[in-house]
């Protein structure tokens, strides 16, 4: 598999991170680096993964199994994360997730037909104190009110 | 990037430097003490410097206090194998926040700690464990510790002190379990985040079969303060055997939701009410998470007291990892059950019986408990299939859920049995309108 110059040279740095003899250490670290770029983990990116870290697929596709971030099928462009864990329940994350699921016309690790957005409801994600919070990718979002969201998936429907 | 106004209320140790320009690069860092106690520390022997962190009565700030000087003596310093530090940034404890903004703000506070904490067990590489929805921290971390390696605080022979250290970032890929250390050190080593066995404990048998120092990002960023101004100045600004501040996540239904640095031992009352704004709406207390979802809620009447992590035991509560979720008299402790039940559902590995079965059974009773299908001997039941949970499991995840579960069912039956003879719930109204 061919992958960016960035992603290589990331990979060549967590290869070197551990002790010696220890490169299964990299697979997480691999698997969600590669997910970034590729949008989703593939067959062939486990294979990939399992033979530069020197360990079996069935080692790496166990790991993927485990983990809530790796996922198998691929997530909208943008991935609106809409946490209703107990900081955020109390300040109206779980209406939050349903305006959210209105807006976007998305349930649960819904993907949308064009591919654009996709919707989840997730655990804690360390923003409690400016509850309600969500993420979108990577991006932190707090202090969320339904129409802040609208005025942010417009935001994003129309630059992209 | 600090995301509330801080308080007039707070001491600011760690803190300190939070807000300055450019507080997390080098040079603001080494304007402002940095790694003034890296060099007393290369001047201190080994013991010394734990001996330090005994004085200092810094307990672990992830959630499970236990004294760090302590834990960090126990690492078999000579042992001809190399040892490891590792920094647990897995924060994923529900109602707490503070470890990212330790990273966001002061990355090189915390590489100081590791520096110091590698020299007392002489160890020479560390990993920051980072949850992988914290990955603007994995890149700021990984800028700091570039920006460390080119100045020479990092890498081989630091500052011509002799001493070698190496530092890394990890990423995890959301598992709360992973923030057991047992299960981070099978998910550094590249595997599914399953508990250990202990003993043997991680200081003897951690990484890659190795001596390892483990601790949360919080404890490593105090160790700078304790080793410059010494350990007895770090612990008086706490209660005894309780030393230094605490980054105190508080969120809920108060005005002014936030992150401050309070002396262990503030009393709970006054951090709700002059630290935080008050309660929303002038709405009545209700109950209180005080460390994070795994502590047992204590209600309006048990919240005059310090928190600090041995008067919390003495009402059977937790300091647990600091955040501070504050209920108002419109929420619902059943719902509130079923979420913290949900979470621990979802989030258990598997491993344990005890605890995958348990925590599925009791979301499905809460769940149809809430919902209006329940039988008042399911309110007993709730509690004793909790109580069935505790202490039979690898790691503390089993008993994180129960506890809380307990709690509530012991302080307030009375949610319970306003859920009877398929009442709908009574507070949906008040959850409708908490968006408005």
């Amino acid at each position: 598999m061919t992958f960016s110059p960035e992603l290589e040279s990331k990979f060549a740095k967590l290869l070197e991170s551990y002790p010696a003899g220890r490169t299964r250490s990299a697979v997480i670290p691999m698997l969600l680096f590669a997910q970034d770029e590729l949008g989703r983990i593939s067959n062939e990116l486990i294979e990939e993964v399992a033979r530069r870290c020197k360990v079996t697929p069935l080692q790496v596709d166990e790991v993927v199994g485990y983990y809530s971030m790796l996922h198998r099928k691929p997530m909208g462009k943008f991935h609106v994360q809409v946490c209703t864990n107990i900081s955020c329940l109390l300040l109206g994350g779980e209406e939050l997730l349903k305006h959210a699921s209105k807006t976007l016309g998305l349930g649960h690790k819904e993907v949308a037909a064009d591919g654009q957005f996709s919707l989840e409801e997730v655990e804690c994600i360390g923003a409690c104190s400016w509850a309600p919070a969500i993420q979108v990718n990577y991006d932190f979002h707090h202090f969320v009110t339904a129409e802040k969201l609208d005025g942010l998936i417009a935001e994003l429907r129309k630059n992209h | 990037m600090l995301y509330n106004e801080p308080s007039p209320l707070e001491v600011k140790i760690l803190t300190r430097r939070f807000g300055l320009p450019n507080s997390a690069s080098l040079d603001t860092y080494l304007a402002n003490d940095g790694f003034k106690a890296f060099f007393k520390a290369m001047q201190m022997t080994p013991e010394h410097i734990i001996e330090e962190v005994k004085v200092s009565a810094l307990r672990g700030r992830g959630g499970a206090g236990f004294p760090t000087g302590m834990k960090w003596s126990f690492v078999p310093r000579t042992s001809p194998k190399p040892k490891y530090v590792i920094i647990n940034a897995d924060e994923s404890e529900p109602g707490t926040c503070k470890d990212r903004l330790l990273m966001e703000n002061d990355p090189h506070q915390l590489i100081e700690g590791i520096l110091i904490a590698g020299r007392s067990v002489d160890a020479h590489k560390g990993y920051i464990y980072i949850r992988g929805e914290y990955r603007y921290l994995i890149d700021a971390m990984d800028q700091a510790i570039g920006e460390a390696y080119s100045r020479g605080y990092l890498g081989k022979n630091i500052q011509g002190t002799g001493f070698d250290f190496d530092l890394y970032t990890h990423t995890g890929a959301g598992a709360y379990e992973c923030g057991e250390e047992t299960a981070l050190l099978d998910s550094i080593e590249g595997k599914r985040g399953i508990p250990r066995m202990k003993p043997p404990f991680p200081a003897v048998v951690g990484a890659w079969q190795s001596p390892t120092l483990l601790s949360n990002v919080e404890t490593f960023s105090a160790v700078p303060a304790i080793i410059r101004d010494g350990g007895a100045a770090f612990a008086a600004l706490g209660t005894p055997k309780n030393g230094g501040t605490r980054m105190i996540c508080l969120s809920g239904h108060i005005n002014k939701p936030g992150v401050y640095e309070l002396p262990v031992g503030f009393n709970l009352l006054r951090m709700i009410y002059e630290v935080g704004g008050g309660m929303r709406n002038g709405k009545k207390l209700k109950a209180v998470v005080p460390g994070g979802s795994s502590c047992p809620v204590l209600t309006a009447d048990e919240c005059d007291i310090a928190m600090d992590f041995d008067t919390l035991a003495k009402v059977k509560s937790m300091l647990g990892s600091g955040g501070t979720v504050v209920l108002d008299e419109d929420t619902c402790m059943v719902k509130f059950a079923l979420r913290i039940m949900k979470f621990y559902a979802h989030e258990s590995c598997g491993w344990c019986i005890p605890c995958r079965e348990g925590t599925t059974w009791l979301r499905k009773m809460l769940d149809r408990f809430h919902s209006g299908g329940g039988q008042k001997s399911d309110i007993a039941l709730i509690g004793e299939l909790s109580k069935n949970m505790l202490g039979r499991t690898f790691c503390a995840l089993g008993d994180a859920a129960a506890m809380p579960t307990i709690s509530i069912v012991e302080k307030f039956p009375e949610d319970f049995e306003a859920h009877l003879n398929g009442k709908p719930c009574p507070y949906q109204h008040s959850a409708e309108l908490a968006m408005a």
